[in-house]
């Protein structure tokens, strides 16, 4: 079996005495998509705030691409090769859309200690930053300021930003959030081809969307895993059916 | 061109055209109240980097106004009264050279930016502003209780630097090297405000969640920013001091701070000229309502809060329009 890019192991975090992982183990394997789900509250946020160094867990650790990286900040496990997406957008609103894409490619290049030519002449980031846009269909937008973008727009700026940064994994919160019907469509058939450049662990609500494209989904209730499997394996689990998919569906 | 960059251009031949007038008038110190306030605006160009671009309200920007200003006052000091600056087992002698002052000025007032940023950009905020406010109150404290450099009284200078080639105690000449400084760092100002590092700075200011994600550091990129800051004020303040031909801990103070901040907020936070409006106007109302009253500050405190209130963009803002073109 091939290494896992992703691997979590025995994630501990408490707030008080709210214990808000607790125990989470799992990986991500190259050409996945693993798709995380669990009700308000479970935890999911907290966990994916660890795994992408927003949060220090209290216990556990966390490899990535070989080498464990619990030690390390945000910025030092994005230059490692994590892609992020966040639920609730976060981007440079005052700045255009084009400006996000080319502030993602300049991450990737390690190249903000530069003081004198302007950025946005720099061809090779722009280059980059354009085909990141234009393969999330926001290439009529560039110049937009982003607080000017709908909020769908935005969700499709933060894949464009992670993008650029051509990562070894990508970790998404709530992606087809805010998206609508076809939207979210097309963000399901994006993130299928996507897995293949790198994989994906996803966060999502869309319940359609993470059946129809997780190879493996894990179910966090209560901060705790308590399932993961294939879609048809979850949806048979009675546990999962009696914790999350609705206890009237169990019966 | 737009309309931000043609009121620039208007703003930045104002000075030198002001100053010939004055030249012509024989009013030389009229040519002398430009000067002053070319290195306002220059010290307030500095801050505007951390507190436009960056986001960091800094309140202890007089410390290295002071920094710059004891720079030439030391070194000025020992030369005109023969006595070495250091006399132990390396002996370092006085200068009145200004290209070597303000290299002391810049190297030191970024030495100080790098130690109270690293400590203060830890924390965000009011927290933020109190603690350079903290510091800067440090500085002006010692510059008080330091006996050996005038302490409360301040050092005077007899005669102003020398810098090659020139003149420097003819006012038009003075004004003119200062000009050029101005013009420079100006120049350099709105290339970085478009280079990699104004984006990433000005992306940490909007959003640091979103620069870290890309792998970049916002601590670093406001710790960069704090430093070149500090030290294009600390330039401003060798320059001040030069000259009054007078140094004191009022350069030190935390009104020297406020008034800094004042000079940007008048003129527009973030916008290349903003504080060199600013600090015209401040310069200006200063000449004309000064003999008028004694409490003129009161005026500018008026002028103040309608800019606040009513031309969010200060002066350039309400004149060029909202729209705010980085890049």
């Amino acid at each position: 079996m091939a290494e896992p890019m992703l691997h979590v192991d025995g994630l501990q975090k408490a707030f008080g005495a709210l214990q808000a992982t607790d125990g989470v183990t799992l990986t991500l394997m190259p050409g996945e998509i693993h798709a995380l789900i669990g009700p308000n509250g479970a935890g999911k946020s907290t966990l994916i705030k660890q795994i992408a160094g927003g949060l220090a867990p209290d216990a556990g650790r966390i490899w990535f691409d070989g080498r464990e990286v619990t030690a390390l900040g945000t910025p030092a496990r994005a230059r490692a090769g994590l892609g992020r997406t966040f639920q609730i957008s976060s981007l440079a609103m005052e700045a255009t859309v084009l400006q996000n894409a080319v502030l993602g490619a300049m991450g990737r290049a390690g190249s903000a200690w530069r003081f004198l030519r302007p950025v946005m002449r720099d061809a090779e980031l722009v280059e980059q930053a354009q085909a990141a846009l234009q393969r999330v269909g926001l290439t009529d937008h560039a110049a937009t300021r982003t607080a000017e973008l709908s909020h769908g727009q935005r969700r499709l700026l933060e894949v464009a930003v992670a993008l650029t940064l051509q990562p070894k994994a990508f970790v998404m919160d709530e992606p087809m959030a805010g998206l609508g019907a076809s939207g979210s469509k097309r963000m399901t058939s994006f993130l299928d081809g996507l897995r293949r450049e790198a994989p994906i662990l996803l966060v999502e609500h869309d319940m359609d969307a993470v059946f129809a494209l997780a190879d493996r989904i894990s179910v966090l209730v209560y901060g705790k895993i308590i399932a993961t499997g294939t879609a048809d394996d979850i949806r048979a689990d009675p546990q999962v059916r009696t914790a999350y998919l609705g206890e009237e569906d169990a019966a | 061109m737009r309309r931000e960059t043609i009121l620039n251009t208007l703003l930045y031949l104002a000075m030198p055209v002001a100053a010939a007038l004055a030249l012509a008038l024989d009013e030389p110190f009229l040519i002398t109240l430009i000067t002053r306030a070319a290195i306002f605006a220059l010290a307030a160009v500095g801050l505007n980097l951390a507190l436009g671009l960056g986001g960091l309200v800094s309140l202890g920007h007089a410390a290295f106004f002071g920094i710059g200003g004891y720079a030439m006052g030391i070194l000025a000091h020992h030369a005109q009264t023969y006595t070495p600056v250091i006399d132990s087992w390396i002996v370092l002698e006085g200068t009145k050279s200004m290209p070597v002052i303000w290299l002391v000025a810049i190297v030191s007032s970024a030495l100080a930016a790098l130690a109270i940023g690293a400590l203060s950009l830890r924390t965000s905020g009011v927290y933020f502003i109190m603690i350079t406010l903290a510091f800067g109150q440090m500085f002006y404290y010692f510059a008080i209780s330091w006996p050996a450099y005038g302490g409360e009284d301040g050092l005077s200078i007899y005669v102003r630097n020398d810098f090659p080639g020139l003149n420097t105690l003819d006012p038009m000449q003075f004004f003119a090297l200062v000009f050029a400084i101005l013009s420079a760092v100006l120049w350099w100002m709105g290339r970085l405000a478009r280079a990699p590092f104004g984006l990433a700075l000005s992306a940490a200011r909007q959003n640091a969640e979103r620069v870290e994600t890309v792998g970049l550091g916002p601590f670093r990129l406001r710790l960069v920013a704090f430093v070149i800051s500090g030290a294009v004020t600390g330039l401003a303040g060798a320059l001040f001091a030069d000259l009054n031909r007078f140094v004191s801990p009022t350069m030190f103070s935390w009104q020297m701070s406020g008034e800094f901040i004042v000079f940007i907020v008048l003129g527009g936070v973030g916008r290349l000229f903003g504080p060199v409006a600013g600090a015209m106007l401040f310069v200006l109302l200063e000449h004309l309502l000064s003999p008028v009253s004694d409490f003129w500050l009161i005026y500018v405190g008026a002028i103040l809060l309608l800019v606040v209130l009513f031309a969010r963009g200060g002066l350039i803002g309400s004149l060029a329009g909202r729209e705010v073109a980085h890049g």
